[in-house]
This record gives structure tokens, sequence and C-alpha cells, in this order.
């Protein structure tokens, strides 16, 4: 374990990498036998990017995700039960079941959304980091996305703002090698993301995305910089994403060689080894599993018995009350 | 009372609302020093500075997507886009990021964000210069629209839009910005969803948008001489459309005119006009009459162009024709 990260603070890591895991086995489940509607697409494997960067932000940082955003959510520090509830589509759900999975947000918790659009929540973020700048809140913005999304106009045109408005963003790009199905090497003749940074005078990292420890002080880096007027950063991590694009892909054109050598590199069972190796009980360890399980069998309790939403609310909620004589 | 241009007009609405709230800020291309290419913010640099008047990459995807990021947390942008035809770059975040975070969360965030968008043509500018695109946004739930036709309206439109705390867009006609009108020297705003009555009459309702009020008014003159009593209104807001007054009108009148500069199909005088055949079917005594552009790209030679555009001729024979029609 580097010397930079407290016992305290890898506990908080595993712990939060154990909760999205947890979370999305839990949710599979559930999709398969029919409590979830609509798509699923789960960040098993990728844990250690999003709980590596989150876990260097406040309340009042901002982020933005992607379609494949329960894990980012969790990491800024969602509740089970109201994340649960609304991919059930329950008026509980942290958006009264309106967004479900892949615009599941949660704004006091500088959650911006999930985002079914590759790449639109790139420039969202720029601008949250833009408002940070103009009103001088000390807040900073980062943006998850993949590799398919870097070959996005709107990846370009952020970063060229970012870059020349020096805003306090961190891109943080989760290489995941494809785009839905597609192969990185199909869609893009660069083996790094981050040299794209290069093109618009940004600094650039590239860490493995499952080594949590190496994300976790790589975002420390980029998320200092920006908060002391450093300007933006591209991170990219390499991960691996262990099931399909979403539940209903059978991953037909996967390498089924590397996707066992990616299983076997587990982040979570990895920092684990590493905490156990620094001392940490496996009694901790276990009790935060079993709290997180426990938790969790509440959350999806919780959604089971919700309430569905009111079909007469279907189309409520599209304005911002506003009422003209009051201004 | 002051006499002004449509175009000084709307640079005085934003010069008011800068002054009003430290949280709005101008952003878009060529805006600051050169004033934009309608030179509607010419000199606001001067009074505001940098920081408040913001030129912008032509990136318009990165200009929108960070001016709903930056709406989404504090601040309350005002975007030019040069032209209309401009909005195609920037599109999924006008109708799939704008118009809808609010409503897929549950809610939850508010987009306070004023777009700016000059439309229309008469100028050769061509099929990429010259469009007016208000029926693709009106189709859209999620985004109020303003199309003032003249100054009083573009300024108080505009500081309404600014105020109001969801997504607008005001359509600001080239051909009116040197047009001259009375303002009134104190602050004023103008209501979305308030139609206006420019002129009351008794024999045909014609509906006029944007500078197709002009032309209506001069066709008016004309039958007015013929002995025809005309009622002309002017929605002033698409969305919300103030139906009431025009479905009153035509239950008077028991004729409909409506008149566009846009594409005749599904234009927003379809829309209207179905409206009213719906509300008010049994006081038609004639078919409604839409006069709008002929359903074409908007060619180049001024002779050519005028062949595609409605005018005031178009307006009058639209009138005998529904003056004329025998049951």
């Amino acid at each position: 374990m580097d010397p930079q990260i407290s016992i305290e603070v890898g506990q908080r890591l595993y712990e939060m990498m154990v909760r999205i895991r947890k979370f999305e086995e839990a949710v599979v489940e559930l999709f398969a036998r029919g409590k979830i509607p609509g798509f699923l697409h789960t960040y098993i494997g990728e844990e250690a990017v999003a709980v590596g960067v989150c876990c260097n932000l406040t309340i009042e940082d901002k982020i933005t995700s992607t379609h494949r955003g329960h894990g980012h959510l969790i990491a800024k520090g969602a509740e089970f039960d109201k994340a649960m509830a609304e991919l059930f589509g329950k008026a509980t759900g942290y958006n009264k079941g309106k967004g479900g999975s892949m615009h599941i947000a949660e704004p006091d918790l500088g959650m911006l959304g999930a985002n079914a659009i590759v790449a639109a929540g790139i420039p969202i973020a720029t601008g949250a980091a833009l408002t940070a700048q103009y009103l001088g809140k000390d807040w900073v913005a980062v943006s998850f996305f993949g590799d398919g999304a870097s070959n996005e106009g709107s990846f370009h045109e952020s970063l060229n703002l970012a870059s020349v408005w020096n805003l306090p963003v961190v891109f943080v790009c989760e290489n995941n090698e494809f785009a839905e199905s597609t192969p990185r090497s199909q869609n893009q003749k660069i083996k790094d993301i981050a040299i794209r940074a290069m093109a618009y005078d940004i600094p650039s990292m590239i860490v493995d995305g499952n080594n949590v420890e190496a994300v976790y002080l790589a975002a420390r880096e980029a998320i200092t910089r920006a908060r002391t007027g450093g300007g933006p950063t591209l991170i990219e991590a390499k991960t691996t994403r262990w099931r399909g694009h979403h539940e209903a892909d059978n991953q037909s054109y996967r390498n089924k060689e590397e996707l066992k050598a990616a299983l076997a590199n587990d982040a979570v069972a990895r920092w684990a080894t590493q905490l156990l190796a620094a001392g940490v009980p496996q009694a901790t360890l276990d009790a935060i599993n079993e709290k997180t399980a426990q938790e969790l069998k509440l959350a999806i309790e919780f959604a089971e018995t919700s309430p569905l939403p009111n079909p007469a609310d279907a189309n409520a909620d599209i304005f911002t009350p506003f009422i003209f004589e009051e201004i | 009372m002051s006499i002004m241009t449509y175009r000084e007009a709307l640079r005085q609405a934003m010069r008011e609302e800068l002054n009003n709230d430290e949280r709005v800020y101008l952003m878009g291309e060529d805006i600051a020093e050169f004033g934009g290419s309608m030179k509607v913010t010419l000199g606001l640099i001067d009074e505001f500075g940098p920081r408040r008047v913001r030129n912008t990459p032509i990136s318009e995807m990165a200009i929108l997507g960070a001016a709903v990021g930056s709406a989404s947390t504090g601040a309350l942008p005002i975007i030019e886009i040069m032209y209309s035809d401009f909005f195609g770059m920037a599109m999924d975040q006008v109708f799939n990021q704008a118009a809808k975070m609010r409503f897929m969360f549950g809610g939850k965030l508010s987009i306070p964000l004023t777009i700016r968008a000059p439309m229309g043509g008469r100028r050769s500018a061509a099929a990429q210069h010259s469009q007016c695109l208000e029926a693709w946004f009106m189709h859209i739930p999620g985004i109020k629209i303003a199309m003032p036709s003249n100054p009083y309206d573009a300024k108080g439109l505009l500081k309404t839009a600014v105020r109001d705390p969801n997504p607008t867009i005001v359509f600001e006609n080239k051909m009116l910005y040197n047009v001259k009108g009375e303002v009134p020297d104190e602050p004023f705003f103008v209501p979305f969803g308030k139609a206006r009555v420019v002129s009351e009459g008794t024999d045909v309702t014609i509906v006029a948008i944007s500078d197709m009020v002009d032309y209506s008014l001069k066709a008016m003159e004309i039958l007015k001489a013929e002995g025809i009593s005309v009622e002309l209104i002017d929605p002033r807001t698409i969305a919300p459309l103030d139906i009431t007054t025009i479905v009153n009108s035509v239950k008077k009148t028991g004729k409909l005119v409506v008149v566009h500069e846009a594409n005749l199909t599904c234009g927003v005088g379809a829309e209207i006009a179905t409206q009213v055949s719906y509300r008010a079917f049994d006081f038609l005594q004639a078919p409604i009459e839409r006069v709008a552009a002929k359903d074409s790209p908007i060619p180049f030679a001024p002779i050519l162009e005028k062949e595609i555009l409605p005018d005031d001729q178009d307006v009058i024979d639209a009138v005998h024709k529904v003056m004329e029609y025998v049951k």
C-alpha cells in the first residue's frame, strides 16, 4: 500500500468498491428476474475508477456520468434504497421513476446524471466547472466517459474549451477497450486515449484502472490541480468491463482468454489483499461486506414494497414553476 | 418612452439583466469586441468585461453543453447561436439535455438557460443561413420559445426569458434588427403565453409570427381599402401558445389565415390550424389558410429566394380565398 494512503482511506476505498460490486451483482439478478424494466448497463469490473476518483471529492463537487452510471452514483455517496427504487421504476426512487438506470441523478450529491447519450455529459461537466470559476465556487467537476466517447465531437470541443478557459474540470476516460461491441482497435488507431490531451495542451495521465490506489493518487493530483487554478486534466484509466454492454449482450465478440484474465485481475480482491498485507484484519473486511449486504437487502425490500408512481404524474416536472407576476 | 431599434432593445434587455444579477453572463461566437455577427451585443464587452461577455471557440455543442452544465449549477447564461441554422451542431444538448434533465431527474434540477438565435431569410444568405426552425423546438416538451416581432416585445420577452428558470429560446428575426419602435424607459417584462391582438377586426383572423406581423399589417391596409376588416394576432410566444386568444377571435370572425416564414409542412401554422379546427369547428366558415415558405431549401439568388418566401401579397391572396369561399 502506498504510504500516501492512510488505513482509513484504504478501508473507505474498499468499502465503496464493495458497495458498487454488491449493488451491481444484485441488480443483474433482479433484472434477470424481471424486477427492473428497460436497459441495464452494469459497472462490474470498473469499480476502482469511480471509487478512486470520487473518494477525492466533496459533496459540493460535481460529476457527470454515462449510461453505465450506477457506480458513479454510489461512489458519490448515494443511498442504496433510493437508487434501487429508481431502477425498479418506483415513486420513491431518486428521480420518482422518471429516469431509471440510464438517467439516475442526485444533484444534492453533486451527481448531475447518468446520461444515455454517449459523451453528452462531457460539456455539461465543463459547464459546471465554468460556474465554479465564474461564481468563485471552490468545487471542481469530473466527467466520466468511455473510450468510445472520445470519438465524439463533444469530447474534443469540451477539452478545447476547458483548456482555453483553464476550467477546474477533470476528464476521466474509462477505457474498457469496447465501444458497445466494437473493439477499440476498430475505432481508434491510437492505443492510448490520453495522447489526445496533448492536442489541447492539457496534462494527462494513464493509470491502471484495476488498481484503486493508482486511480486515487492520480485523481488526487488532477483534482488538486483543478481546485488550485491549474486547469483541466485528462486521466485515462485502463479497465475492463466484465459483463456485456448491457444485460442483453452475451459478449460473443469477446476473446474468452482475455476476459478470463480480466476476471482474475479483480480490483476489489487486489485491494483486499493489499489491505490485509498492511495489517487490516480480515474481520474488518468481513464486517464491511456484511454491513453492505445487509443494507442492500433492506434496499431491495424497500424497492419491492415501494409504491408505483401515479400515472397522473407521468408528465409532471417538465418545467420549473414560474410565476410571471412575481418577477 | 424611447424610440429604438429591435437590436438596441435586445441589447438593453441584456444590459439590464447583466446589471440586475451577477449570475448572468453572455457566451457565444464573436460576441465580445466584434459585437456578434448581428452586432446585438456590440459594446457590452466595454461595460461588463470579458468575464461576463465571453467569446467562445466555434464549438456549438460545447457552448450549449457548457451552458446546460453552468445553468444547472447556479449561473444564468445567455447564449448566442450565431445563426439558427447552427443549432444542428448543438442539437443534443438542446433537446436531449436542456429540455429533459429536469423531467428525467424527477424535478430535482432547473436549467435557467436563455438561448438567442437569429433566424430568417431575405438576405441572400442561402440555404444554411436563412432558416426558420422554430417548429423543431416547439415539438419538444421542455423548451419555451419566444418569437418577438417588434422592439418592445424583443426587450420584454428576452428579459422574461432570462428570469424564467427554464430553458428558453428567443428567435430574433434578422430583418427586424434595424426596425424601430417605442420602448418604455422603465424596466418591463412581457409574459410568455399571452398573444397580442395587434388590430381588432370582424371579418377574418390573421395569426402572424415574427416579421410576418409587419407583412400582415401591410396586407391589412390593402384589405381595409377593400372593405375587409382584419383581426391581427401576434402569438409572441409559440411555447407556450396562447391558443385561447386565437380561438376566441376565430369564433368571432369565422375565418383564419395563419402566416409564418418557416416551411409550410409541419410548421407552427399546422399546429395552430389543427387546434383551431378542433376547438372552433362549428364557427369556421371556410377552410383555414396557411401562408408559409414553399417546402424548399432557401435559394441564394434574390429572385429565387423571393419566390420561396411568403410576403404581403400572399397574405392578401389567402384572405381573399377565405373571404370568397362558398360552402
